[in-house]
């Protein structure tokens, strides 16, 4: 499969990125050696296979909903790039 | 070697506990050894000495006790771990300055058994790498030879213990990142079965894939610290509420009667360099002459497991990084005007190369029209490659085969490759797409290259001690590797 260096820029626009334009170049041509190789996963049949998304055997435990007062506001603010103490605070949105 | 940082964990605990040593002693003598070694090797991200060493004093004044199987032992944990006011990287720029307000379940579990933080260990960004060159801030050298890589992404943590820094390390292993360092810098590295440590404050790669695990010198070592850190925890879904075995009963087999080594023939296939191959295949004599029969067994699947492993390793990542958008925590790009402009600016900006590519491709599989394609399908294979897994050791109690087809490359030789350095993990992967458990332990020297050679040894869910049981025996019969060659 061909990845041109504009189908780079529009993967990275969704995954809130923005390489400059040697890097589009790189990726296209990296991309498409990497998803090629992965292509070969079609050399199997896997009609009416069951997925397996996690290795996990054992049911997951619901906990009751109660809440539960775990970290302090203090705690939670205290690596933000930007606080006013209360809340986080971020450029403008509209 | 006399000196204290030379002693095995096991060794330095029974020092400790009679106060034949104190905890300052040996606090100090390890970060001597850092301080020696570090220059060379730079296998850690940051030290914490004087916290260390007054908590060292602070026990000391208590004296040893009995109900804490690590007071005083120094340990290192990669920075892929939160630990409360300590810096947690990641090995990225994005967390340069994170400093958590918790520990991470398994770093709590240490400190509650008495061990002390030393510091932190390097690794890959986001443990995305197989040799430590993408760590933002610097490569880590293999201490048996400084112009060759580590291995990755817990290569910090491998060469730290082997570099004897501190007497255990704590790695993460998401496709092969505690087995194939451990191989390469010829230490002992154990992947848990997938559930059996939890994973709460571990930063996440891949959800499915990542389980914290055990780096050591010995077999012993390994045992003691797993005991440490296994067992449920609530806060995380995945962590299985097993009881956990006495690893360290499970050590003292000495022969190996009884026991069927399953040999996948995919693992000793051509592409094996010459020298690993001879190192295992002495290996297996070892195992057989200590009464171990060998059982051909096939993985038919695993030429997919790459593929499959990439696909969802990618996924995962890209959706677990989506969290890093200069809000809440981490790096924050100053220039940005509006909300939009400082998630792309922040992310593209903290995040590394590798960090990204496998953002993106992880964003492109799980695309509109091209989810079934890749991501589905990816999960479909998974399952056949778990089914080759219980079909194997259905005939045999391990399975058995080299963790890595090289020994460690030069540093930067395959950099410029990523799929050539994505084919280095092709022993480790398929083990975490079944969520089973494995072990690399040092076999050897390769003959040509004199870098350290580690066996893989692989289990039944929740079988530990099996490993344990099998590598222990094993270690005693083979000869010791001594010191690395470059320090």
């Amino acid at each position: 499969m061909k990845i041109s260096p504009e189908q780079v820029a529009r993967i990275a626009k969704l995954a809130r990125l923005e390489p400059d334009e040697a890097k589009l170049t790189l990726f296209a041509g990296q991309f498409e050696s990497i998803l090629n190789y992965m292509d070969t996963l079609n050399e199997l049949d896997t009609t009416g296979l069951e997925p397996l998304y996690s290795p996990v055997t054992h049911a997951t435990v619901l906990r009751d909903d109660v809440a539960v007062k775990t970290a302090r506001r203090d705690d939670v603010l205290s690596n933000a790039p930007e606080s006013d103490g209360q809340f986080f605070v971020v450029p403008r949105i509209v | 070697m006399s000196e204290l940082y030379a002693k095995t964990l096991t060794e330095i605990r029974a020092l400790l506990a009679s106060r034949a040593v104190s905890a300052e002693e040996t606090v100090a003598s390890c970060l001597a050894r850092i301080h020696a070694t570090e220059p060379q090797i730079q296998a850690l991200l940051s030290v914490q000495a004087e916290e260390a060493l007054a908590a060292a004093r602070a026990m000391d004044a208590q004296g040893p006790d009995p109900e804490k199987p690590l007071w005083g032992v120094p340990v290192i944990v990669k920075d892929v771990l939160c630990t409360k006011g300590v810096p947690t990287t990641c090995g990225s720029r994005i967390l340069e300055n994170f400093r958590p307000f918790y520990d991470a379940f398994a770093v709590r579990r240490l400190k509650e058994a008495g061990a002390i933080l030393l510091g932190k260990s390097n690794m890959d960004e986001f443990a995305m790498g197989s040799s430590t060159e993408n760590s933002a801030y610097h490569p880590t050298r293999n201490p048996w030879d400084l112009s060759r890589v580590p291995g990755g992404s817990s290569g910090g943590s491998a060469a730290s213990v082997t570099a004897c820094q501190a007497h255990g390390c704590l790695g993460t292993d998401t496709g092969g990142s505690i087995r194939q360092p451990a191989s390469l810098c010829g230490c002992v590295g154990l992947k848990p079965t997938y559930g059996r440590v939890s994973r709460y404050g571990m930063v996440a790669y891949g959800s499915s894939l990542d389980q914290i695990g055990p780096m050591t010198r010995t077999v012993e070592d390994n045992a003691r610290l797993l005991q440490v850190i296994a067992g449920h925890d609530p806060k995380d879904s995945t962590c299985a509420d097993t009881p956990v075995p006495d690893y360290l009963a499970a050590l003292s087999r000495t022969d190996l009667k009884g026991i069927r080594i399953g040999l996948p023939e995919e693992f000793w296939a051509q592409g094996l360099d010459p020298e690993v191959e001879a190192a295992c295949s002495a290996a297996l004599e070892t195992l057989k002459s200590l009464g171990a029969q060998p059982v051909q067994v096939s993985l038919p699947h695993s030429r997919y497991a790459i593929a499959v492993y990439y696909i969802v390793a990618m996924a995962e990542a890209s959706s677990n990084l989506a969290r890093f958008d200069g809000v809440r925590y981490g790096f924050r790009d100053k220039e940005a005007s509006e909300l939009m402009d400082l998630y792309v600016r922040s992310r593209s900006k903290g995040f590394g190369e590798e960090v990204q590519r496998r953002i993106m491709l992880g964003t492109y599989v799980l695309s509109s029209g091209y989810y079934d394609a890749y991501y589905r399908k990816a999960a479909q294979v998974r399952r056949r490659i778990r089914e080759d897994y219980e079909n194997a050791l259905a005939r045999c109690d391990v399975l058995c085969g080299p963790a890595s087809p090289v020994t460690a490359w030069k540093v930067g030789e395959l950099t410029d490759d990523p799929l050539k350095m994505y084919l280095m993990d092709i022993y480790t992967i398929s083990l975490n797409l079944a969520g089973l458990p494995g072990m690399s332990l040092p076999v050897g020297l390769g003959k040509e290259s004199g870098m350290p050679v580690g066996l893989q040894l692989l289990g039944k869910p929740f079988a530990e001690e099996t490993l344990y049981g099998i590598a222990a025996a094993l270690e005693r019969a083979t000869p010791p590797l001594g010191q690395p060659a470059a320090l």
